[in-house]
């Protein structure tokens, strides 16, 4: 986030839990209240917001080299453009073997629909590891309604894992490489929840590699190297990551919610019990769920139609099915997920209760109108700043206008005030009005 | 800076009107807000919560208008909710469950399905009921930390 921010503050409108703030000119991100949904990422016109992936170079560290792709990757192509091409292309650029990422798909809806017989309802879908955060971080009461079963990915990782140790390949030999259209499942590989520790050797960032991907398509590269392609695949599968069609396989009454505002709506309200008699809940941080995936680029609606067309081609089950159910599973040893508390003030409550009333207070004063140029997000967070003396009440332009006014600050401290939030540079302006 | 010591406790007061059911919930939101800040314990958070929205719906179901006031202390909290409206005639068959007095407009909106005094019972440490009949009801309710 150094060099290349601009300070357009643009990241910190967006941020479902009012983590970052703009300081001399730059973002500024208070990591514990992170839930890694990539929503500043989306907005980032500079890309100063960078993904922590893996280097793609790492994978010639391993003898056998398998992407997991996840069918989203597909829709990021017209659909002229064939499978077959993709995977001689994927094959070219290094890796061994590939399969897609959803196959693991049609046993978890097995394991999710007996999963369902014992657990407490609403159960919430494991599914979008943003959610999964998102519950941790702003509704710790419903922890323990997600589902203590593993994605799909994780599955998938572990079939080939297994099936690599049963070929008598050496751990050190087997590279499982994952291809993200998400930010959070970046995070979710490398720092599960529920003490898990995940298969996967590295993450591919697939905004990074579809561009590598179309530049060598474009440029019609000669294929020299064969890959493996494990094709099977079901149509459940293949939609699996889109609205709907995670819920759609599950008993009961099931509900599909998608976008970062619905989600927060529905688990607010969920929260205060006000809705009864649901049994799962699918509930995807992304509007159109993967198909608006951070790392996707094609339109959200264009790459879930190039799903549906793909879904059509496919038929309704597939020949590993069998030999998932044999090798691995959702089911695993899971700890209990933990709430990550946003403790805003103080771990003394007293102190908090008193630092929040002054909060409040502070609010009253200031003008509602959530503009940000205090370099908070919103007047309210301003006000919970300044409470916890991390912010003055000068930041305030509104307030700093009528204290000008009654000449209690000067032209020349109001500026300084404002190049300490915005940098110095911000305000260099030469006469015809460039900077 | 604003002197701190001023504050003792934390006092929130919240106007519900009776009818207005697209409303009904924003006290117990606004009030959740706070003791999630505050890094009061998820299971207790809820309790509030859930006690706080049964009253809260109670008031918009069956009074003319009502006030919610929190006083939110390092201990607990304790809420008070008033209301002008019919009042309760025999409190203890209101505390039975299953039991309503909602007319069949409310219930088709899915609110007063009985079981709102019962369960703010259950989720309080303290629970007391005054009403007078043709006045309104005052509960107080005590959640402890």
């Amino acid at each position: 986030m150094e060099s290349v921010c601009i300070g357009c503050s643009h990241c910190m409108k967006v941020c479902p839990t009012e983590a970052l703030r703009v300081v001399n000119g730059k973002a500024v991100l208070h990591a514990d209240w992170c839930i890694d949904c990539g929503e500043c990422y989306r907005v980032c016109p500079t890309r100063a917001i960078r993904v922590t992936d893996d280097d793609f170079k790492q994978i010639f560290d391993y003898k056998y080299r398998i992407l997991l792709i996840p069918t989203i990757f597909f829709a990021q192509f017209e659909d002229n453009i064939s499978r077959e091409e993709i995977y001689n292309i994927i094959g070219e650029l290094g890796f061994t073997e590939t399969c897609v990422v959803e196959q693991s798909v049609d046993t978890l809806i097995n394991e999710i629909n007996e999963y369902l017989k014992n657990a407490d309802k609403p159960v919430i879908s494991s599914f979008c590891p943003a959610v999964i955060r998102l519950i941790q971080v702003r509704f710790p009461s419903l922890v323990d309604n997600i589902m203590k079963l593993l994605p799909p990915l994780e599955i998938t990782a572990q079939y080939y894992k297994k099936r690599f140790e049963k070929e008598g390949i050496s751990e050190g030999d087997a590279g499982i490489f994952y291809l993200t259209p998400c930010i959070a499942k970046i995070a979710a590989v490398k720092s599960p929840v529920g003490g898990y520790i995940s298969p996967i050797t590295g993450v591919i960032n697939m905004d990074y590699f579809f561009n590598k991907v179309y530049l060598a398509y474009k440029q019609k590269i000669p294929i020299t190297k064969k890959i493996v392609v494990n094709k099977e695949i079901s149509s459940k599968g293949v939609l699996f990551p889109t609205t709907g069609n995670e819920s759609r396989h599950i008993k009961g009454r099931t509900l599909a919610i998608d976008g970062m505002s619905n989600s927060i709506d529905f688990l607010e309200m969920l929260e205060n019990e006000e809705i009864e008699g649901v049994d799962f809940l699918e509930i995807r941080t992304c509007d159109e769920s993967c198909a608006g995936g951070i790392l996707s680029y094609r339109n959200r609606f264009l790459a879930a139609e190039s799903l549906r067309n793909f879904a059509r081609q496919t038929p309704d089950t597939h020949n590993l099915i069998g030999e998932y159910y044999r090798s691995c599973s959702a089911v695993v040893h899971m700890d209990k997920i933990e709430p990550r508390s946003m403790i805003k003030y103080d771990r003394d409550i007293e102190l908090a209760i008193r630092k929040m009333e002054s909060a409040r207070e502070l609010k009253e004063l200031l003008p509602g109108i959530d503009c940000g140029a205090c370099g908070a997000p919103s007047c309210e967070a301003l006000a919970e700043d300044i409470a916890r003396e991390q912010a003055d009440i000068s930041a305030c332009i509104f307030l700093r206008t009528v204290f000008g006014k009654r000449g209690e600050i000067s032209l020349e401290d109001s500026i300084r005030i404002m190049e300490k939030i915005w940098g110095a540079k911000r305000f260099i302006k030469d006469k015809d009005g460039s900077q | 800076m604003p002197d701190l010591n001023r504050f003792i406790k934390m006092q929130l007061e919240y106007n519900v009107e009776g009818g207005d059911f697209t409303q009904a919930g924003y006290a117990s939101s606004q009030i959740k807000k706070s003791l999630k800040q505050l890094g009061v314990d998820p299971a207790v958070i809820k309790r509030v919560v859930v006690a706080l929205y049964e009253g809260e719906v109670n008031i918009v179901a069956h009074a003319y208008r009502g006030v919610i006031y929190a006083n939110i202390e390092s201990t607990g909290i304790k809420l008070k909710l008033e209301d002008e409206g019919p009042g309760i005639p025999d409190i203890e068959k209101a505390m039975t469950k299953g039991f309503s007095t909602a007319s069949s407009s409310v219930r088709e909106m899915g609110f007063g399905a009985g079981m709102g005094l019962p369960n703010i019972s259950e989720n309080a440490d303290y629970l007391l009921i005054e009403s007078e009949v043709g006045k309104g009801t005052t509960l107080n309710i005590e959640i402890k930390f």
